[in-house]
């Protein structure tokens, strides 16, 4: 068991499953939810190995850094993986009652393709691997925005696809200017070999604005929107639940690993920034009269709150921002299916009508409800636990600020969430006999809505796998 | 197996299980449902005797369980939580009693009794939880899980209640939260415990200290209906009546009170809090709000409004008990959190009984209802006296031992204030005693509902009765062991140090 590279399996089953899916497009459905099955044991071995044998490293072919490619294996990778494999298995089981067998064809390749980028990424030991990884995902996930067809979905996927190149672009010189200034590539060398120059201050801000560009931190957040809203409903879901996340990991482990965390203006920052995201991505959901529309801005908000950790710095905070990165994922996955259940059934997202549909949909609406829960960050929930460690960081720091900012920003949620859920409870009665949803599509969202309020009870255990391989430097459990 | 560990979690559970069955019960299973409820609701009873006889032999009943690094979820009995744990779930068996014949035949009732249920879960962990973080957990539960219940009936009038009431809460909680970490990060402990923590941990933080407790205190406030959050409690009466008797008896604004008990007496210590000058300034909300509270009641029409503010006065004599620094008045503010509670439901089983069988909603509708429904205004009566504070009702108990212990602390303004009160209460109840007993009736009801021979049905007329001779009980029994009086006199003893 030992011996089994469960992580190169993380990326090698998903790319296979593609091709099956591919090659045999009358059985995608069930190759992808058969490949979903084994990505998920994939990451559950590699849990089972890092959590047993510490920080695991490999290298491909035998051949290990600098000449070779490394995979690196730590806490904070296993996370991102098992979250996504979680999240992944929903999606997938969402999706394989959702399309149509003209559609599944287009998506479960693209699906897999994209899962396979995602794992290879949050493995990935050198920033050019990375890189290649980033430029994968980027096409995979544009090509998924277009699936839905029709003008709209085609100009959000355009627009996505210049932001997703430009961000990639930027982020690929500075991993030039690196390698120009220090020979190597590897992400352990380099925070060895670093030393503060021009050069690297440039790289810096290069790469981090192409990441900042691509995790869509206000006010670069003005192509999600549309690209969310407009995809079909998995696709949102695993856009807004993963795909953004992908960036953020890459600019935290270049912030902690392999830029020399002296740049204290820089962290205020990007909070700053952070703050803004959160309020202004709040007001703006809470504008909004689609509800797809709104979770999506939403997001925004939520992304905003990651980036609070930055002027904080402390273990906590990190802590925070990852349970945050952790719970968001599942709780947004859970609402975008939610809303794509609504909008099958009723054949329109509009909230103010929104009425005549969730009294049909009671366990998608409980969904949206106990996801936005987790989102508002109220108890019991990982949202929550989340914000408990932000708001305890912020409190030992003495950034008073951000507290005010955590709180607001809670309140715009629950706003923003309540607003919807006020119209489950009405007199109205249903006027038209609409077209059912797949039981598996409205559990889908359920079970990934518990498991994000299920964040809130067990949160030691995912803390605890945090600080393997200690990510965030410093000394175990601040 | 120790079975001392699981306890307090079994009586979260066996309300929290019910629940969630219930949401998945098709609506037209009635017989499921009502056994499923009937038979939480006596188990959670069974439980809470376990624990009382158990406090009493010296056992340690709690339950740990790991929530975050170096803070744990603690569901916990002690003196104060076993007083609110027995009133909460007392009432909530009368509650489903009245709610399954309150609801008999109308929509949605598989979704109002598993809210139900969850909400009576999460007041009995606000009642168990053993340290602030735990009561955050429960007391925020607890705000999700009403919200539903307020706005069942769909109407605009009941969204607009809903709303009124999230924005008060959710904005509560967050003060809580905000007071919550702060302390955490002050202090390192959130462990309530007799006379406080905060003494030991913190005593250099003075400034901050005062600036947390207003925040907790605010927080808790929002939910205990004190002047100025009380506003979305009046609102919050056009849900159905069981709602209102879970909102102002049962679960909400009694989450609240015993918030504030725990906040300090539990957290600060009184004695601690008294030398930050921090209870004379709750004193003063408490007596402003039982001021205001019996005014606004005396203009009411409405009788579940007038009954509202009523409750908004009635609660601040917990508050006003609690922050009176001395032993005789801490004794009467916590026998009023659960003889309060009981009068209470009483008058707001009566009132639905009342708007259920003849429509009548208005207190100018309700002249010589007495002839109408006897025995459903029998028990109005007692609680409206219990309320006024006549002998030997349970809230002269109350009354009496809020005034000696303001003598005893040196307070004498308080005097006034409960004499101001008892006549504004005589001057709300008087009238509606008078016009429901000695006026001649209509010749017809706003809406009458025949139920044969009897008044009303069996199970909306059997818990206002019950819960009437309960009132009377408390009164009379109130020197016999294991009454709430009683309990509140170990608890002070307790708090108070020797």
């Amino acid at each position: 068991m030992a011996a089994i590279p469960w992580g190169v399996m993380a990326i090698l089953l998903p790319l296979a499953g593609a091709m099956a899916c591919f090659l045999s497009p009358r059985r995608a459905s069930p190759l992808g939810l058969i490949t979903a099955l084994g990505v998920v044991a994939c990451a559950a071995g590699l849990g089972w190995q890092v959590a047993e044998q510490g920080a695991q490293r490999y290298a491909i072919g035998g051949w290990g850094a600098p000449l070779g490619i490394d995979l690196y294996a730590d806490g904070l990778s296993l996370l991102m993986l098992m979250v996504t494999a979680v999240v992944g298995l929903g999606i997938s089981v969402y999706s394989s009652g959702y399309f149509n067998r003209e559609k599944a064809v287009n998506f479960w390749p693209l699906w897999m393709f994209l899962w396979s980028a995602l794992n290879a990424l949050f493995l990935s030991a050198d920033i050019f691997n990375l890189y290649v990884t980033l430029e994968l995902l980027g096409l995979a996930a544009v090509a998924l925005v277009a699936l839905a067809g029709g003008a709209d979905a085609l100009t959000g996927a355009m627009r996505y696809l210049l932001v997703s190149l430009l961000g990639s672009l930027a982020y690929l010189l500075g991993v030039a200017l690196l390698y120009h200034s220090f020979g190597c590539l590897d992400i352990a060398l380099l925070a060895e070999r670093m030393e503060p120059s021009p050069a690297v201050m440039a790289a810096m801000g290069l790469m981090s604005a192409g990441l900042l560009l691509k995790t869509a931190l206000f006010p670069l957040h003005f192509w999600l929107p549309p690209a969310h809203a407009s995809a079909p409903a998995p696709v949102s879901a695993l856009l807004s639940a993963l795909v953004v996340k992908a960036s953020f990991y890459i600019l935290l482990r270049l912030w902690l690993d392999v830029f020399p965390v002296t740049a204290a203006g820089l962290g205020q920052l990007l909070g700053l920034l952070g703050a803004a995201a959160v309020l202004w991505g709040g007001l703006q959901a809470l504008r909004q009269t689609r509800l797809k529309m709104l979770i999506a801005y939403s997001t925004v908000a939520q992304l905003g709150y990651l980036f609070l950790a930055f002027p904080l710095g402390s273990n906590v905070a990190w802590q925070g921002a990852l349970y945050l990165l952790l719970s968001h994922a599942l709780a947004k996955a859970a609402m975008f299916m939610a809303a794509g259940n609504i909008l099958c059934f009723g054949g329109h997202d509009r909230i103010a009508d929104l009425d005549r549909v969730a009294q049909r949909l009671p366990l998608s609406l409980a969904a949206f409800g106990l996801a936005g829960v987790s989102i508002m960050g109220l108890p019991p929930s990982g949202g929550f636990i989340a914000k408990w460690l932000l708001l305890e960081a912020a409190m030992r720091s003495g950034q008073w600020w951000w507290v005010i900012i955590l709180i607001l920003g809670g309140l715009l949620a629950a706003a923003y969430v309540f607003k919807v859920i006020g119209y489950a409870f009405t007199q109205a009665v249903m006027t038209h006999e609409a077209r059912a949803v797949p039981a598996t599509m409205e559990w889908a969202a359920l079970v990934l809505a518990l498991v994000a309020i299920l964040l809130g009870l067990v949160a030691p255990w995912p803390l605890a796998l945090m600080e393997i391989g200690l990510p965030f430097g410093g000394e175990a459990a601040g | 197996m120790n079975w001392d560990g699981w306890l307090p979690l079994l009586i979260v559970l066996s309300s929290l299980s019910v629940g969630l069955v219930i949401f998945f019960l098709p609506e037209e299973r009635v017989a499921t449902r009502t056994t499923l409820n009937l038979t939480g609701a006596v188990l959670k009873l069974v439980l809470v005797g376990v624990i009382i006889w158990g406090v009493v032999h010296r056992h340690h009943y709690e339950t740990r369980l790991p929530l975050l690094p170096g803070l744990d979820l603690v569901l916990r009995a002690d003196a104060e939580s076993v007083l609110f744990v027995t009133l909460s779930s007392g009432l909530w068996l009368v509650t489903t009693v009245y709610a399954i014949g309150y609801l008999e035949g109308s929509p949605h009732r598989s979704r109002f009794f598993g809210f139900f249920s969850l909400c009576v879960a999460a007041t009995v962990g606000v009642a168990l939880a053993g340290n602030l973080i735990t009561f955050l957990l429960f007391y925020e539960l607890l705000t999700l899980a009403t919200y539903p219940l307020i706005v069942h009936r769909g109407t605009d009038a009941a969204h607009q209640a809903g709303r009124a009431y999230l924005t008060y809460t959710i904005a509560g909680g967050a003060l809580l939260l905000v007071g919550t970490v702060w302390l955490y990060g002050i202090a390192g402990s959130l462990e309530f415990s007799y006379r406080g923590f905060v003494a030991e941990l913190a005593d250099g933080h003075r400034a901050a200290l005062i600036a947390i407790f207003a925040l907790l205190i605010a927080g808790l406030a929002v939910k205990a209906a004190l002047v100025p959050f009380h506003s979305w409690l009046p609102q919050a009466m056009v849900a159905p009546a069981p709602v209102s008797a879970l909102l102002h008896a049962v679960a909400v604004v009694k989450a609240g009170a015993f918030g504030i008990v725990r906040v300090v007496y539990d957290v600060y210590g009184i004695e601690f809090a008294a030398g930050l000058g921090v209870t004379l300034p709750l004193a003063t909300v408490a007596a402003v709000t039982i001021i205001y509270g019996s005014m606004r009641a005396l203009f009411q029409d409405d009788l579940k409004r007038r009954l509202a503010f009523s409750t908004v006065s009635q609660v601040s004599y917990i508050v006003l008990g609690i922050a009176l620094t001395g032993p005789i008045a801490t004794i009467g503010g916590l026998v009023h959190l659960v003889h309060q509670g009981v009068m209470k439901i009483t008058l707001f089983f009566c009132a639905g009984n009342l708007a259920e069988t003849l429509g009548i909603h208005k207190v100018s509708e309700m002249n010589g209802v007495g002839r109408r429904m006897p025995w459903t205004m029998a028990a109005f009566t007692i609680g409206a006296f219990g309320m006024i504070g006549a002998p030997p009702l349970a809230g002269f108990i109350s009354k009496w031992y809020l005034g000696l212990g303001a003598l005893d602390a040196g307070q004498g303004w308080v005097i006034f204030i409960l004499a101001g009160s008892s006549l504004l209460n005589a001057g709300y109840f008087l009238p509606i005693l008078y016009a429901a007993w000695f006026k001649a009736p209509p010749d017809t009801w706003p809406a009458e509902r025949s139920f044969g021979r009897r008044e009303t049905a069996w199970a909306l007329l059997a818990p206002p009765v019950v819960t009437a001779l309960l009132t009377l009980a408390l009164g009379l029994l109130a020197s016999a062991p294991f009454s709430p009086l009683q309990w509140a006199r170990s608890i002070t003893t307790l708090e108070y140090a020797p």
